[in-house]
């Protein structure tokens, strides 16, 4: 799968995009959220707490109960504030 | 007539007003919104950063919701990125219609969208510091009046 990061959760995480290859037991964006923890230092630091995260699933918004897989675009970043 | 456009450089509403209401003598009412960089006398600039292809797919989605709610003729949305200084355009959003209730609603509900959907965020330069604008619960309680 494809991760995309974005604002500050791109700054902690260190990079704005990186290749993953998703395990079979990860089904949700949030297990995929607790996997990720695990990845680094930087990533530890942007996951720590999710409240503060969004995620989108092949570029729309999605909760964090959705459903992932491997082919998925997914992205991470902090409540948008544009306009 | 939809344009949707992302770019880091300057718009001139005047021009967009002209392309937007060009060959349409039906429309009655054209309602401009232009959003600046606000300055606070510490600002240096304010950097705009987005998500490539999302951005777009949800300002269509956002217009094609405003159409079914209201008969528009036209919608233009302009949204800037990159580094801007305060005083500097970053997003215009202009509504044609037949009347200008229609206008002035829409116009009103895609800003509001735009603001909560359209995944664009906003970091600050102030002296050598940086820091991410945070969300302003003003704004989820504006889109939410709309549901």
């Amino acid at each position: 799968m494809r991760l995309l990061y974005f604002a500050w959760v791109r700054q902690k995480v260190g990079c704005g995009e990186e290749e993953f290859r998703l395990p079979d037991n990860v089904p949700t964006v949030a297990a995929l959220v607790e996997l990720l923890k695990a990845r680094g230092p930087g990533h530890a630091q942007a996951f720590a707490d999710p409240s503060l995260l969004r995620a989108a699933c092949n570029q729309e918004h999605v909760r964090f109960d959705a459903a992932v897989s491997d082919d998925d675009e997914i992205a991470f970043f902090p409540p948008v504030t544009g306009g | 007539m939809i344009t949707i456009r992302v770019q880091s450089d300057d718009f001139d509403v005047g021009v967009e007003c002209e392309s937007l209401t060009r060959h349409q003598g039906e429309t009655g009412a054209l309602v401009t919104f232009t959003g600046l960089v606000r300055g606070d006398g510490k600002l240096r600039a304010l950097r705009l950063e987005h998500y490539p292809g999302m951005t777009e797919r949800e300002i269509a989605l956002i217009t094609s919701e405003a159409e079914s709610r209201w008969p528009l003729q036209g919608i233009t949305i302009i949204h800037r990125v990159g580094e801007l200084a305060p005083g500097a355009r970053i997003v215009l959003v202009a509504v044609a219609a037949a009347h200008r209730a229609a206008a002035f609603a829409a116009a009103q509900f895609l800003m509001d969208y735009l603001k909560t959907r359209a995944p664009f965020w906003k970091e600050e330069f102030r002296g050598a510091d940086s820091r991410w604008v945070a969300p302003n619960s003003g704004d989820d309680e504006a889109a939410l009046k709309w549901r």
